[in-house]
């Protein structure tokens, strides 16, 4: 039984992958040829370092679309995990110390989001909409509306390069968003909290029949997507030498179009972190690509809307067709 | 494999679409410039622009300000939206140093934070001209801005003179922390000092029309005489009339920014006054400065940008 829906996952999921991957190679080839600055090693790394602070969050909310949630959450999360980190970079505080405990912070804050939502029986969406406004409400008077420089101790230098900083040429948030996707496919993958969690997207009842505390698969699912959006809010953070209040708005968006592109199922039980990480690139590639054609901000949204339709689209098609 | 067919035409479909836009975004300007290389000389400069949003009428008029200028100095101008985002700001700026501009101009979303952009423009060695707001680090070749504590005093100035030195006003505050709610207020203050007049209220309607009209309505229960508001800028002001008009009592109203529909509201008699900016003027005398940098001229590090009140 298990290994006949692992062996259907597989096959499931070759498909919903493979669309993505040849959005993204087309992408790549039509913008080579349409610029001649795009195929360029220093904006090869651009790109990806653009895109890191929406993959990383893309990953944690691939996991709450998984059990077919949402966290709208994660751009206020962000915000006042960032904020609070600078002001303690700005304090001189160890930077390990800081580094740890703006992640639980987030991780805590994610959590409570699972609570709310398993033992509080309350909507995803509602649930996390509720805290998305709280925490952003949170982080106005936290900062007072003004934005916080993680300057004027020994601590910025160090913390300051993890957003600009590189390690063999390469941007260091870059291997942060790789060691993200690492382990995140092998919490999904290789760990049986990641069985549970696509157990818990296609079919709650039988999960919770078959003996699996789907609360504490909630929690742990909703406490992801905060813990990774405390680390975005860290690389935007030090990559911007401040934290701005309104950081992060609308990130959300961004975020969950990654994991629709890439082939995730807004009603929960299918998707992959390699999907994911394609979506991701998609979008960012698409923001650099429409920059560097020197498309109009008017028009880049409806550019943008357009590329997230059809991906949903051939998504359905592919299921309905099935 | 008919799938995979389908889902290359809808591709193809989506790249057209995407290549139309670009075409269609360049406009009349984008084509003459670079194709001038075969002649040596006469090669087009090429200038970025980073806006920090374009869904600010006051921003539009500063990239066609801007625009207009490059036109007629014959530069490329290529304009980004930061869409209020300074993480979107710097991966602005990033694109724009891919693209080899020579130079940037940038109007931040917000001080602090665009330090990070100057200093990515710096380190490709791209001299770098702030519009509107000011960055707090890195190095900046010029600062071209309306003085915005000069534009608070014109109108505190003006609120004294209407009211005889002597009455009771409410000030209505933009997004605490704004350089521009900063200085405004500032002026404003300082015009008021030595005066028999007294701020009863003061509050923020961050920049908003409809915070600007829901906090006007609070005062209003709260405060039993107001003599004058002045809001930080137009959409506040708006706000806070409509607040007056519905009470029924008698308020002199000063914005800032002089926006379209405060203008009008200005002729008709409502609003007392507005202080104007003058947007298509930073944008242009940002393209005039780039250009004289670009020529290697030397530049003043602030170029301040007249204001003018309007009150009729």
């Amino acid at each position: 039984m298990k290994k006949l829906s692992l062996k259907g996952r597989d096959w499931k999921s070759i498909l919903s992958q493979n669309k993505p991957v040849i959005v993204l190679l087309i992408l790549i080839v039509a913008m080579s040829i349409m610029n001649d600055r795009f195929l360029t090693w220093s904006n090869a790394l651009t790109v990806l370092r653009q895109t890191s602070i929406n993959a990383v969050i893309a990953t944690g909310l691939t996991f709450a679309i998984l059990i077919g949630g949402i966290d709208l959450s994660v751009g206020s999360v962000l915000a006042i995990c960032g904020a609070v980190s600078a002001k303690m970079v700005a304090s001189g505080m160890n930077i390990f110390l800081v580094i740890l405990l703006t992640l639980m912070l987030g991780l805590g804050m994610g959590m409570v989001n699972g609570l709310f939502i398993s033992k509080g029986r309350l909507q995803p969406f509602i649930a996390t909409l509720g805290t998305m406004t709280l925490l952003r409400g949170f982080t106005l008077v936290y900062t007072q509306g003004k934005p916080i420089s993680i300057f004027g101790s020994e601590t910025s230098a160090v913390y300051s390069k993890i957003g600009t900083g590189y390690f063999l040429g390469i941007p260091i948030p870059v291997y942060i968003m790789l060691f993200v996707f690492v382990i995140a496919y092998y919490i999904l993958r290789h760990m049986k909290i990641g069985r549970y969690t696509y157990a818990l997207g296609s079919n709650e009842e039988a999960t919770m029949y078959s003996g699996i505390k789907t609360d504490n698969v909630k929690i742990f699912v909703y406490g992801i997507s905060g813990f990774l959006s405390a680390l975005a809010g860290i690389i935007v953070t030090s990559r911007l030498g401040s934290a701005q209040p309104t950081a992060g708005s609308g990130y959300e968006l961004d975020a969950i179009a990654a994991v629709v592109i890439g082939g995730t199922s807004m009603a929960g039980g299918i998707g992959t972190i390699f999907g994911t990480a394609i979506g991701a690139l998609i979008i960012g590639i698409l923001n650099n690509a429409l920059n560097l054609l020197q498309v109009s901000s008017y028009y880049q949204g409806v550019a943008k809307g357009i590329v997230i339709l059809i991906a949903v689209l051939l998504d359905r098609k592919q299921r309905t067709s099935r | 494999m008919k799938k995979m067919k389908k889902a290359l035409v809808l591709l193809l479909v989506l790249l057209l679409t995407v290549s139309i836009f670009g075409c269609g975004g360049n406009g009349d300007e984008g084509d003459n410039g670079d194709n001038g290389d075969g002649n040596g000389e006469d090669t087009a400069k090429k200038i970025g622009l980073v806006v920090s949003t374009l869904n600010n009428p006051f921003f539009v008029d500063l990239r066609d300000g801007a625009q207009a200028k490059a036109t007629e100095l014959g530069a490329e101008l290529i304009i980004l939206d930061s869409q209020d985002d300074a993480a979107t700001e710097l991966s602005n700026v990033e694109d724009l140093i891919t693209q080899g501009v020579d130079l940037i101009m940038i109007n931040p979303t917000d001080s602090d934070a665009v330090g990070s952009a100057v200093a990515a423009a710096n380190g490709a060695g791209i001299p770098v001209v702030t519009l509107d707001r000011s960055a707090n680090s890195g190095e900046v070749e010029a600062h071209i801005a309306s003085d915005n504590v000069a534009g608070g005093k014109m109108a505190g100035d003006f609120i004294v003179a209407q009211l005889g030195g002597t009455g009771k006003v409410v000030e209505l505050e933009g997004i605490p922390g704004a350089s521009a709610a900063r200085e405004r207020g500032e002026g404003f203050n300082s015009a008021l000092e030595g005066t028999e007049i007294e701020v009863v209220a003061k509050q923020t309607a961050n920049f908003d029309r409809a915070e600007g009209l829901s906090v006007m309505e609070n005062i209003l229960q709260a405060q039993a005489e107001i003599d004058a508001v002045f809001a930080h800028n137009d959409e506040m002001a708006l706000g806070a009339l409509e607040a007056i008009k519905a009470s029924g009592r008698e308020i002199l109203v000063v914005g800032f920014d002089a926006t379209e529909d405060a203008v009008t509201s200005v002729q008709a008699g409502e609003m007392a006054a507005t202080v104007q900016q003058l947007p298509k003027e930073i944008g242009g005398m940002g393209v005039d400065t780039a250009m004289k940098i670009l020529a290697g001229e030397s530049v003043d590090e602030y170029i301040p940008v007249e204001l003018q009140l309007v009150t009729e």
